[in-house]
């Protein structure tokens, strides 16, 4: 049965856009599309766009489901909807897939229209800046000349800040929860175990798979498996797995017999079928290089000195991947500058993925928050 | 906030106005234990500071989001360092000192962070006070309505104490309202009579 406050039955659509996309690289798109999803209604001031901002793994599908697939259901559904926290009675809410990304924006597995073949290995390296620049090409493709608020949790959050900074004009409120003003060095070892089980697999060719009709499957696979385990604590898989086998007992071989081998196993695999791996190395190329404030040398305060938008900046205590130090930099620098922001430290126990989780006193938080964002 | 709910929270809380007396048009301020915010709210509709809340509790963090005030979650206890030096007008200490464990420590950081320090804080010298612990007891009155065994005031004080604490961090007292159960000031014998006790400090240059 669907959630009676669910947005219910979405369509995603698509917009081509015509404007180079000029990347922080020095590369550019000459041209691409994005596929993106809105809820709600725009009002007539349209002053009530909030922009949604995918993390690693998601995409422009953030709430609702599809006429064809009542389990397709948004990634951020529990937060977005009529009546939820983001209330799509009050506001119009886009999600979109970043291009990079691998599902409908143009990324790697899109046939670059210069050769005829997939982009692959040669698709360029994104930013977040690079993100936001396309993301403010929709915003006007859609009318829209100011966000009532861009909000986004981990990467996402991290879209939200750079908003903020790139065009502190079109942004009046920055939600950014679980994330960071960059990465520390311990997460890009992470990030670069995962890039490196991508591509020392046999089927990867270079990122050029896709002409080799394969895929690295076991790269990636290895590479969410990873990545899982650190955006989880470790309260929270004792709690749900503890040491508990699978057939009680001990089998003395090197078959799945833990409960949480059988799990991250199977999160990887689901992982591999629905992911591509070229796009997972460029969103988290965009994770290690997002840092506001290596152009002010290291002074992310002076970094923040063009923002205007008013913050709520959220931290969650078990997130050990982005953890609630590394929001209170963020914090920090905003008050440095005197800004308008709001910081909640919420108690919950899932780890990093607790952004996604419906812990009461953090959707309340939000709720109340965006509540009192007049439009 | 509209001007009869301005003026009742003024009737409600004279300690609020108390404080609001000091506080110049426009001043920055940073309010520690901020509660449910309504005293900065205060601030804000009365003498159009602009500011931050620090508060600790997730219940009062939701309160101060639905009244629209800037809030830090923060323990204060772990000290300021979020906010830079001299970075405020005033950081005000309202009817919290008492129930802190780092009594000199958030003294100091207050002196750090901002030009002015107000404190609050029940008098523990208070005639009502002193009688119940001649009476043999552990004073309950109006100002520390808890019992023993259940009050989060763990460091009580009467004026000569806080003044002479004052002394210690090198704070020089700028101001001092002390107040009655009748929220008329009290000038005769302050720290017999006196319930509630406002001081206005700065650090010594």
């Amino acid at each position: 049965m669907q959630d009676s406050r669910s947005v219910g039955i979405v369509t995603p659509q698509y917009v081509q856009i015509d404007k180079p996309l000029q990347l922080k690289s020095g590369l550019s798109l000459e041209n691409y599309h994005l596929v993106y999803e809105t809820y709600g209604q725009l009002n007539a001031a349209r002053s009530n766009a909030v922009l949604i901002c995918h993390a690693l793994s998601g995409n422009h599908h953030v709430a609702g489901y599809y006429a064809e697939n009542e389990k397709s259901i948004g990634w951020w559904d529990n937060l977005v909807g009529p009546g939820k926290p983001i209330d799509t009675n009050r506001f119009f809410v886009i999600g979109v897939n970043n291009p990079g990304g691998c599902h409908g924006s143009t990324g790697p597995a899109s046939i670059d229209l210069r050769t005829g073949k997939h982009y692959g290995a040669s698709f360029p390296v994104v930013t977040v800046e690079d993100w936001v620049e396309a993301q403010a090409q929709l915003a006007e493709h859609l009318g829209i000349k100011e966000f009532a608020a861009v909000v986004g949790g981990s990467l996402g959050g991290m879209q939200a800040m750079q908003w903020a900074l790139d065009y502190p004009e079109k942004v009046r409120h920055a939600l950014v929860i679980a994330a960071a003003p960059k990465l520390t060095a311990q997460n890009i070892a992470f990030n670069d175990v995962a890039r490196q089980a991508i591509m020392t697999d046999q089927e990867f060719y270079g990122g050029n798979f896709y002409a080799h009709d394969t895929l690295p499957r076991r790269g990636l696979r290895l590479a969410r498996m990873l990545g899982h385990i650190t955006y989880l604590s470790d309260d929270s898989m004792a709690a749900k797995f503890g040491r508990s086998l699978r057939k009680g007992e001990l089998s003395f071989g090197f078959d799945i017999e833990f409960e949480i081998e059988s799990y991250l196993r199977y999160q990887g695999d689901k992982f591999a079928d629905m992911f591509d791996a070229n796009s997972y190395l460029l969103m988290t190329k965009a994770l290690d290089y997002f840092d506001p404030a290596a152009a002010y040398n290291g002074d992310l305060s002076a970094a923040f000195r063009v923002a205007t938008a008013n913050f709520l900046v959220v931290s969650f205590t078990s997130d050990w991947r982005f953890s609630p130090e590394r929001s209170r930099e963020i914090v920090k620098a905003l008050l440095d500058n005197e800004i308008n922001v709001s910081y909640a430290e919420i108690t919950a126990s899932h780890g990093h993925d607790s952004f996604l989780m419906e812990t009461p006193c953090y959707h309340q938080l939000v709720r109340a928050y965006m509540d009192n964002i007049s439009i | 906030m509209t001007e009869t709910t301005v003026s009742s929270t003024a009737a409600l809380r004279p300690d609020f106005a108390a404080i609001a007396e000091w506080i110049k048009p426009g001043a920055k301020i940073l309010d520690l234990g901020c509660g449910d915010g309504s005293l900065l709210r205060y601030l804000r509709d009365t003498r159009n500071v602009f500011g931050y809340g620090v508060e600790i509790d997730d219940d009062n963090l939701l309160s101060c989001f639905r009244n629209g005030i800037n809030v830090i979650q923060n323990d204060l206890e772990a000290g300021l360092s979020s906010f830079a030096s001299d970075s405020f007008d005033y950081v005000i200490l309202s009817q919290t000192l008492q129930a802190m464990r780092h009594t000199e420590g958030i003294i100091k950081e207050m002196l750090r962070v901002g030009k002015e320090g107000i404190v609050s804080f029940p008098n523990f010298g208070y005639w009502k006070n002193r009688m119940q612990v001649i009476a043999g007891h552990m004073p309950v009155s109006e100002t520390l309505p808890y019992r023993w065994y259940d009050t989060p005031n763990i460091h009580l004080c009467t004026l000569g104490d806080f003044e002479a604490l004052c002394q210690q961090c090198d704070a020089r007292i700028l101001e001092r309202k002390v107040m009655n159960n009748h929220d008329r000031p009290v000038n005769f014998l302050p720290n017999l009579r006196g319930m509630l006790a406002f001081y206005r400090f700065e650090r010594f240059a």
